[in-house]
């Protein structure tokens, strides 16, 4: 039988918490190039005023981008704080409750933010 | 430490350490940028509302546009000007310097680097970092320059 354990882990197996720990890395960088993406535009974009501003994010790849953005943070959130509330509260029903106060709590923000940038 | 000599609760053996048990101990400099990412995480997750604000108001129109500049000026509602300064400089250092020590993160992946001393002095670079880029931007959002 194949070794599937250790460095030989298979990567798209589940409860290995390679997932979660490879998905928090591959959001946060799509965040950074984000970050970078619109702080050069701020930076050689001219005076800033809600023209130049909204201006940026009315392009079509930028709000591809921003939404891509968007959807990794949400996911990059929940799997922070879950780690959180898995941390500090033990009771389960508890845990439970701020978990889905967690999701409903991103996704109410993230369809928010969704809705501002489409009707650009 | 003393404490950790003595034998737990008789009660619960294995009870978790309460809260001010742990903030008994002196941590060092990688220790306080590792729960700092944790505090700054959880304190943009919380304020994730007022940020998709700032950017509805920032984008939506020139109207809304001048509700937001004079959110930082005159103050939005019963919340007075400075008020929203400070919390948009506590969101801007939460930003660095979670970003900062998260690319500390995919350093240490990337390089296997796990040494004691390169956990110090990249635990400084991070805060050195984070807190300098925080007082250019607090600077520059007080007005001060």
């Amino acid at each position: 039988m194949a070794i599937n354990y250790g460095s030989k882990r298979l990567v798209v197996g589940a409860h290995y918490g390679f997932r979660d720990w490879l998905s928090q890395r591959a959001t946060a960088v799509v965040m950074v190039l984000f970050t970078l993406a619109l702080l050069l535009q701020v930076i050689f974009g001219g005076p800033l005023g809600y023209d130049s501003w909204s201006g940026i994010f009315a392009q079509q790849w930028m709000k591809v981008l921003t939404f891509v953005v968007i959807v990794a943070l949400a996911y990059h959130a929940w799997v922070g704080m879950r780690d959180v509330w898995m941390d500090y509260i033990k009771p389960v029903g508890l845990r439970l409750v701020a978990q889905v106060a967690t999701i409903a709590w991103l996704v109410g923000c993230a369809g928010w933010a969704v809705q501002v940038l489409w009707r650009l | 430490m003393a404490e950790i000599s003595k034998p737990r609760s008789k009660a619960r053996p294995g009870a978790n350490m309460r809260l001010v048990d742990a903030l008994q101990y002196r941590l060092p400099v990688a220790a306080l940028v590792s729960i700092l990412h944790r505090v700054s995480g959880m304190l943009m997750f919380f304020l994730l509302p007022f940020i998709v604000w700032m950017f509805d108001k920032s984008v939506t129109s020139e109207i809304s546009y001048d509700t937001f500049a004079s959110a930082f000026t005159a103050g939005i509602g019963f919340v007075p000007g400075f008020l929203v300064k400070l919390v948009v400089l506590a969101l801007i250092w939460a930003y660095l310097h979670h970003a900062t020590a998260g690319v500390r993160h995919l350093w240490m992946d990337a390089t296997h680097s796990v040494s004691k001393q390169q956990g110090h002095s990249s635990a400084v670079a991070t805060f050195a970092i984070s807190i300098v880029l925080t007082l250019a931007l607090g600077a520059k959002l007080f007005g001060l320059f």
